[in-house]
């Protein structure tokens, strides 16, 4: 039988991974062990959240520029709630998913209402809320609290060396829910038809603006999410934090096999993507000889790789409009 | 009438500067194929967005089952029973088949789609048009006749009374169009109200029962398809209730006596899109490019201009080969078109007159010489007294003046870069008839200036009312070429319909 061509993307993220790791067993006998994987899920957990967010807005045809912003917001958020406020960290991180959700619906909102590319209301969303993070902090702060310690110190063991953090555990709860979200609610694939053709998906009486605006909620809810994420990993907040995490999580869902113009991909393509990343830094760091820019050499180089491909797929498709390639 | 499931009174519809339909009635009765004709601008389309709540109706009614509806977007009429399949299929291409079926109509079990039963449901869809295809493979992977008939397949599985099809076989190739019109009749058989606009002619006769002809927005007329012969059908749709107009042009009446040019188009054609055609023009002559729509009058304007590079033939200029590999090679020598299409091919809307009118010299002269603005300025002033153009100064954006005035800009575009041949692809349409007139004494004009004109239209007496010589295009090829006194209207309409 004839693969699906929706497959192909997703199975190329897959080979690149298999790939990559093979090549990382085969060099360095270390490589194999758990605590390799079990690191890699706790280093990219924060990314691998927002990345699922940035998903559904890419399969809708959009992008959010405003995630990094919103991690390092979150936390300083976080740490004033919990520092100042004296608040359970439990209860701050319930109010800043809410203040996150809000963001995105609010952005959701002027994105769908008034036509506006998501690019340039994202980017001011991006630069809002890294400025909103010095307005109420300029420094780096430590979160205090027994909670946090507890969070951070919680730990599932693996066979062999490893052990799965809250925070691991967290994303691949986040990611599961990603891939429901996506595959088995009406909600999920109105996003995935406003994504192929946004004309056709409105004569089709899909609701488009009120499924735009929950995209963007959503995004919201995740970057917030993984905000959380961050603050109680690091136990510490700082307004600097996570600049550039908006490009990486974009990277992390192409190199998943998500069509960049939208309509076609897959959120357990984007867990792949982000690993990919993770094990491409985590080679680099084995061999120690080299650079760590080359982890954006190598990322680069595989961007450049999935475009072309995706290009490919989608051009033997008949009746894809221009606007919609 | 008894038995109408959609009924349009007095339908109207107005925008800026023009009456894109006015008072117009429709009958679909259940368990008919009803044919819609007319040519490019006749209303048709502007019909069916009324119908289907594209466009808010400015005057009348519509009913369907006998209740005034107002469907305000096309999702509106589709919940009611007024389903629409476009030329341009309107699915998602990146989706599987399955999910285009059944978009916001899944199958849940406790709140999530169960794709099982979305599958199984969607596969029965199809077969009730006998179609078997894996329902699994995203739709953008089937050929577009396949596309079209999952997205019939998707109106009747949305219970349907109403199914209207807006050039369906445009880019369906023979035995696709049997396939088309069998399930047409299947579906017709069931009682549906089918509305097929299509503009071959020989299809309307294959399946419809009933034909309503539009012209400029108004109603010709609703025929029973069986007592209608063609060549009435054809004049319907070109009409002819406008008196011939005795101001004939012949040859010997042109008044220009400078040098004569001549362009020979030597069997230019592209294959599907136009068999070669050779036609000869000269300087201070107006050559009308007369046909139905698709005939292959746009195709012939487009290749001479280089929009569309010819696969054979070549077109001479004084007897020397010219080169025509795209639009510029083709302002190089001194060709001009003015587009059929003006909004999206004519104008630069957001630029001034001024800039408008400059643009095609200004390419001839290439961006290292620009036009000094005094120049630019005076160019614009004299086109602009020249050509009447309705405009409180030259700065003003084209795209804030009406359709009429827009043309004329176009038209001074390729006057001040004085050009050889200037080809006019329907250059009155949408005009109002005020200005309508100013355009075609323009023509008159341009001729006896020395120009050599090709004229396309679809209005007869306009072109019988200018032309020295007509080319009769049908099926994209020409079929006949009237000379002087034989120009009349009824040798051109039986021309295209022998």
């Amino acid at each position: 039988m004839k693969i699906n061509e929706r497959f192909y993307p997703i199975l190329a993220t897959l080979a690149v991974l298999v790939l990559l790791y093979g090549y990382g067993i085969f060099e360095h006998r270390a490589f194999s062990d758990t605590y390799v994987l079990g690191a890699l899920l706790t280093d990219n957990a924060f990314l691998i959240i927002t990345a699922v967010g940035m998903t559904f807005v890419i399969l809708s045809g959009g992008i959010d520029l405003s995630v990094g912003s919103m991690i390092a917001f979150i936390g300083v958020l976080m740490a004033e709630l919990v520092s100042g406020f004296g608040m359970h960290p439990v209860l701050a991180a319930l109010i800043s998913l809410i203040v996150g959700s809000a963001f995105g619906a609010f952005m959701g909102v002027i994105i769908a209402k008034f036509d506006i590319q998501p690019f340039i209301i994202t980017l001011a969303g991006m630069f809002f809320l890294r400025g909103i993070c010095f307005l109420i902090n300029l420094d780096s702060v430590p979160i205090d609290h027994p909670f946090v310690a507890a969070f951070s110190g919680f730990k599932v063991p693996l066979p062999g060396r490893g052990w799965l953090t809250a925070s691991a555990l967290l994303m691949l709860a986040t990611v599961i829910g990603g891939v429901v979200i996506a595959h088995y609610t009406r909600f999920g694939r109105n996003v995935y038809a406003i994504g192929g053709d946004r004309h056709s998906a409105e004569l089709l009486g899909i609701p488009v603006d009120s499924t735009i605006i929950r995209v963007y909620t959503l995004s919201g809810f995740f970057s917030a999410l993984s905000g959380v994420v961050f603050a109680f990993y690091t136990a510490s907040a700082y307004p600097l934090a996570a600049v550039g995490v908006e490009l990486d999580a974009i990277a992390a869902v192409v190199i998943g096999g998500t069509l960049l113009t939208g309509g076609m991909g897959f959120v357990m393509g984007t867990f792949f993507g982000g690993i990919i990343m993770g094990v491409i830094q985590t080679l680099i760091a084995f061999d120690g000889s080299l650079n760590s820019w080359w982890t954006k050499i190598m990322i680069g180089a595989l961007l450049f790789g999935f475009i072309v491909l995706q290009r490919l797929i989608t051009r033997s498709f008949s009746g894809m409009r221009a606007g919609a390639t | 009438m008894s038995n109408a499931v959609l009924s349009v009174r007095g339908a109207g519809k107005f925008f800026p500067g023009v009456k894109a339909l006015e008072d117009v009635d429709f009958d679909l009765e259940a368990g008919e194929i009803h044919a819609l004709l007319g040519e490019n601008g006749a209303g048709k389309s502007t019909l069916i967005k009324v119908i289907t709540g594209v466009h808010p109706r400015d005057a009348g009614a519509v009913l369907l089952d006998g209740q005034e509806i107002h469907p305000q977007h096309p999702g509106d009429a589709q919940g009611l029973g007024i389903s629409t399949v476009y030329q341009e299929v309107n699915l998602v291409p990146t989706l599987s088949v399955a999910e285009n079926l059944m978009l916001e109509r899944q199958t849940r079990k406790f709140g999530l789609i169960s794709w099982k039963k979305t599958e199984a449901d969607a596969k029965a869809a199809l077969d009730t048009l006998g179609l078997d295809i894996d329902v699994n493979r995203p739709l953008g992977s089937y050929s577009v006749a396949i596309q079209q008939l999952v997205a019939i397949a998707r109106a009747v599985a949305l219970d349907a009374k109403v199914l209207i099809l807006d050039e369906p076989t445009a880019s369906l190739d023979g035995e696709e169009i049997q396939t088309l019109f069998r399930i047409m009749r299947e579906l017709r058989a069931k009682g549906l109200g089918i509305v097929f606009v299509t503009h071959f002619l020989d299809q309307v006769y294959a399946v419809t029962d009933r034909i309503t002809v539009l012209r400029n927005g108004r109603l010709v007329g609703t025929f029973v398809t069986r007592e209608l012969a063609q060549i009435d059908l054809i004049n319907h749709m070109l009409g002819r209730e406008l008196a011939e107009v005795s101001a004939h042009r012949h040859q010997d009446e042109g008044n220009y006596n400078g040098p004569i040019r001549q362009i020979q188009i030597k069997n230019l054609g592209k294959k599907r899109v136009l068999e070669p055609v050779s036609l000869d023009l000269k300087a201070g002559e107006i050559v009308g490019l007369a046909g139905l729509l698709g005939s292959g009058r746009t195709e012939l304007s487009e290749l001479v201009f280089g929009t569309q590079r010819a696969d054979s033939g070549l077109v001479f200029l004084d007897g020397e080969p010219v080169m025509l590999r795209s639009p510029r090679h083709a302002i190089r020598s001194g060709f001009g078109l003015c587009p059929e299409d003006r909004k999206q091919d004519g104008i630069v809307a957001e630029l001034s007159v001024r800039e408008n009118i400059v643009l095609a010299l200004q390419g001839r002269r290439g961006w290292l010489r620009p036009i000094p603005r005094a120049e630019q300025q005076q160019f614009a002033d004299d086109m602009i007294m020249a050509l009447g153009i309705a405009t409180p100064d030259s700065e003003k954006p084209v795209g804030q003046l009406s359709g009429g005035n827009q043309q004329k800009v176009i038209l001074a575009r390729w006057l001040v870069s004085k050009p050889i041949l200037l080809i006019l692809d329907e250059p009155t349409r949408g005009i109002d008839v005020g200005a309508h007139a100013d355009i075609i004494k323009l023509i008159k004009e341009l001729c006896d200036e020395g120009l050599a004109l090709l004229v396309a239209s679809s209005e007869l007496e306009e072109i019988v009312a200018f032309a020295d010589r007509v080319a009769v295009m049908r099926d994209r090829e020409k079929v006949s070429e009237l000379v002087g006194a034989e120009i009349t209207q009824d040798n051109i309409i039986e021309a295209i319909a022998r």
